[in-house]
């Protein structure tokens, strides 16, 4: 057996536990990039319908010029990728990740039928549904439901929030929320917490007060767990002081300090730009830009990229025709950005948007979100995507 | 039934069918037959439960002036201006309504109907941008809430609200929307299996022209109406609207689907198929009426048995509004009551989807969870909320014009205060902690409950530690 595969072995055989057993304490002594043998993904979600034409500009299709009088990005402020399609200015510090090829561009993601309305756009990419039906249960939850051999701890998924989406939420199993592991590692234990997690175990049972005391129980042990193995890493890059980025830099600390979380969720928001969209979407992709810079090249230094991968979408694209208050409308299908550093296929994944035809003014998809996120349950998470998708989608060769 | 048990069994009733009880009043309800506590909740309703928070005159002028912003082609910085007003006031009058139910579920003193409009709320489950239309349905699943089921249904399907929400002013003879016609058959009546595509398709045909006008009334328009014979559940006819909601009540799925949904709310997160067809059947033979099938649930032996007290996970509203009736909670800053529900997830008005909230076990993950054990001693001890949940979706254009670089501070204070003189003055003389923990709590204490609670000397102190455990998130 190789030792990569036995620290693998032996680590599930602890899985629910939360004790690691006498044989495994040797392995703590181990250099912090051996301990992490976890492929991770990091979800971005960009919230409010992110201007996707304004993102990566077609710049080589009169069509945009012309739709877009007011708010097009000029031809030679494009930062140009090939003939056709170039970054948004504001974009400049995603250029550096471009040229090394660790990013990749899906142009036109979306679905059947699409919904313009945020809250259900948002429900369906977040619970992998069709447009006419609704599911309770998220897609990474539901891949925390398939108990696969890679999935078992509580703390298998983490979003770096205060409050948990429902993209992370399964049937039986759920993803921990927490905006900083101190914080919860400090509520966890106070007096009265502590005293509630230790002083019963009769409660274990499948009913509902069992249900919520083993969740009570999985967070205060995750808790412990994060906090413990988080603060053995000493973070040594620098990030843009924004939310995002912090939110991106508490992900890169767990990462690198080898938690054995596999996913992890953080947001950015405020696309929703009807009015005067070009100052407020421009300082967001910066903001963007900027954050996921400083986490790639942080993962990159400390040999993290290649284990790891990481998808940006938005609940849809906006309408190919700007409006009239300088702004954009909701849309239908928009790109999706991958990072990593094992990407198979690097730069632009498909054609660039078709401008000539449209459906009622919208693009229309060439690729289900669905399909992008089948080939990362299946090439990165190890599990069938029909099982986790409610039925079986193409894989597509970005990775 | 003798006392003991009249005493546990009318805190489950008023758990489940209202928001809790206060410890005399339930003393008192529990000195007589346990008969007249379910009628105590059916009393007639007292005059003024509607809510009134926006005026019809206040939305009729929005509304003309919208109709002449809306109408000219270059808006003046004046215009702009005014549009931007009518945006900021109805996003205040949507906070303000939502505030003004949640107090009323907090002050009621009809807790069954209030319980009954929160049911509604989750069945015909609708967002709007509007307050004037969520007021209204609002006020329609609340004057219906135990009355006729066919009422409230053909009310809540001509509502502005759900005309808007479901796509039904875009349903027109030719170019049907399918929308409501399949929410309305798979969500709101049969549920799924009992119904075809060929089914929703020609209903759809039967709601051309159902609309609503600028005075936010339904307003049938005969023009767009498709009055060509329809094929429905196998019959062939020239159907209306009307005779589509008719022929889904004559199916006696539509009460099974309605009293299973009942069940699931008031009883128990798994449904018994055989309390269900009991509902049912009497559901349908008293043609719909509500307030017998609720009379009929809450008399039955099986509602108090054990599998059925203290295992279901409150609501974050049930959670919320029963910590504030049970120790009169002023809230100085009610807006904090939004704040809680957003981050509990429940917001009112603002349900996931059209398939409303999925209750039971999803409410609960590691967040919300910390979080409501951490709630009962920051309202009753006017502590600080260190927590900023998500942003709306809806609210995404607001945050795209004012997000600053900086984030904003997270802590706030909850500003609220518990009447504790008189949550004290309420309980016995002589009540010993484990006593007032009992009262508290629905699932039996056992002795790690009474042995943490028994070192504590004030019963305040007490009510503080029972309502932040895990066994307080049930009832």
């Amino acid at each position: 057996m190789e030792r990569r595969d036995f620290l693998r072995n032996a680590a599930f055989a602890a899985a629910g536990t939360f004790v690691v057993p006498a044989f495994m304490k040797p392995f703590e002594a181990l250099a912090l990039d051996e301990l992490s043998l976890y492929k991770n993904l990091v979800v971005v979600q960009l919230s409010g319908g992110n201007d996707g034409l304004n993102t990566v500009v077609p710049f080589g299709n009169d069509i945009y010029y012309q739709m877009r009088k007011n708010i097009a990005i000029p031809k030679d402020e494009v930062i140009k990728l090939n003939d056709m399609q170039g970054l948004n200015p504001n974009l400049n510090c995603l250029r550096e990740l471009y040229d090394q090829g660790w990013m990749s561009i899906i142009n036109d993601v979306g679905y059947p039928n699409p919904d313009r309305s945020h809250f259900r756009s948002m429900d369906i990419w977040q619970t992998a549904s069709d447009a006419n039906q609704y599911l309770s249960t998220g897609w990474i939850g539901r891949y925390l439901d398939s108990n696969c051999e890679t999935c078992k701890f509580p703390y298998t998924a983490i979003e770096v929030d205060d409050s948990l989406s429902l993209a992370m939420k399964g049937a039986g199993k759920k993803g921990i929320a927490l905006k900083d592991p101190a914080t919860l590692f400090r509520n966890t234990n106070e007096p009265f917490f502590r005293e509630m997690v230790n002083s019963d175990k009769e409660h274990l049972d499948e009913d509902n007060l069992g249900y919520l005391y083993k969740t009570m129980i999985e967070t205060s042990s995750s808790a412990s767990y994060i906090q413990n193995t988080s603060k053995l890493y000493h973070p040594n890059y620098t990030y843009p002081a924004t939310a995002f980025s912090n939110q991106l830099k508490t992900v890169a600390n767990f990462i690198c300090s080898g938690l054995k979380t596999r996913v992890y969720y953080v947001s950015l928001s405020g696309f929703d730009t009807h009015v005067n969209q070009n100052n407020q979407q421009g300082r967001l992709l910066q903001q963007y830009a900027e954050g996921m810079n400083a986490f790639i090249k942080d993962l990159k230094q400390n040999n993290k990229l290649d284990d790891t991968l990481v998808i940006s979408f938005s609940e849809f694209g906006r309408r190919v025709a700007q409006n009239a208050s300088n702004g954009t409308d909701h849309g239908t299908a928009n790109n999706m950005f991958v990072f990593g550093g094992k990407l198979k296929k690097q730069g632009i994944f498909n054609p660039a948007p078709n401008l000539a035809n449209l459906d009622n003014g919208d693009l229309k998809y060439q690729i289900d979100f669905r399909e992008v996120y089948g080939t990362i349950l299946d090439k990165w998470l190890d599990v069938n995507n029909g099982q986790v998708l409610n039925k079986r989608f193409n894989t597509l060769d970005f990775i | 039934m003798d006392r003991k048990d009249n005493f546990v069994n009318i805190k489950h009733l008023y758990n489940r069918a209202g928001f809790g009880i206060s410890y005399p009043d339930l003393h008192q309800l529990s000195r007589k037959r346990w008969s007249k506590a379910v009628d105590k909740l059916f009393m007639p309703i007292q005059l003024g439960a509607e809510l009134h928070t926006v005026t019809v005159e206040e939305f009729k002028a929005q509304q003309l002036l919208l109709a002449s912003l809306n109408g000219k082609k270059e808006q003046t910085p004046e215009e702009k201006q005014q549009r931007e007003e009518i945006t900021k006031t109805r996003n205040e009058k949507n906070r303000d309504l939502n505030i003004n139910w949640v107090q009323q579920m907090i002050a009621t003193e009809n807790p069954l109907l209030e319980k009954m409009t929160l049911f509604w709320h989750g069945h015909f489950s609708c967002r709007s941008n509007n307050p004037f239309y969520d007021q209204q349905l609002n006020n329609i699943q609340r004057d219906n809430a135990l009355g006729n089921f066919r009422t409230l249904l053909m009310e809540v399907s001509k509502s502005p609200a759900m005309l808007d929400y479901l796509n039904n002013q875009q349903n027109r003879k030719g170019h049907p929307n399918e929308n409501f016609s399949r929410e309305l058959m798979e969500l709101f009546t049969l549920g799924r299996g009992n119904y075809t595509e060929a089914d929703v398709k020609e209903a759809a045909r039967s709601f051309t022209g159902w609309a609503y006008n600028k005075n936010s009334e339904f307003e049938f328009n005969p023009k767009v109406h498709d009055d060509q014979p329809k094929v429905f559940f196998g019959q062939t006819g020239a159907f209306t609207g009307e005779d589509i909601i008719d022929k889904i009540l004559q199916k006696t799925e539509t009460a099974t689907f309605i009293c299973r949904k009942l069940y699931v709310f008031f009883v128990n997160d798994t449904p018994d198929p055989h309390h269900i067809q009991e509902l049912a059947g009497y559901f349908y033979d008293q043609k719909y009426d509500i307030s017998a099938v609720m009379k009929k649930m809450f008399t039955a032996d099986w509602f108090y048995h054990p599998e059925n007290m203290g295992n279901k996970i409150k609501s974050p509203v049930e959670f919320l509004v029963g910590l504030s009736r049970e120790f009169k909670v002023t809230y100085n800053k009610p807006q904090i009551l939004i704040q809680l529900q957003s981050s509990l997830g429940q917001y009112l008005f603002n349900p996931p989807n059209v398939a409303g909230w999925p209750g039971g076990r999803n409410w609960i993950d590691s967040s919300s969870l910390m979080l409501r054990m951490k709630i009962p001693s920051l309202v009753l001890n006017d502590g600080i909320l260190d927590f900023e949940g998500k942003a709306d979706p809806e609210d995404e254009a607001v945050i795209a014009l004012n997000r600053k670089a900086k984030p904003k501070p997270v802590k706030s204070y909850i500003n609220a205060q518990a009447n504790w003189d008189q949550f004290l003055a309420s309980l016995p003389k002589d009540m010993k902690q484990a006593e007032l923990a009992a009262f508290l709590l629905e699932p039996a204490i056992g002795k790690k409950i009474s042995d943490l609670v028994d070192r504590n000397t004030h019963l305040k102190n007490t009510a503080i530690a029972v309502t932040s455990m895990p066994e307080y998130q049930l009832c």
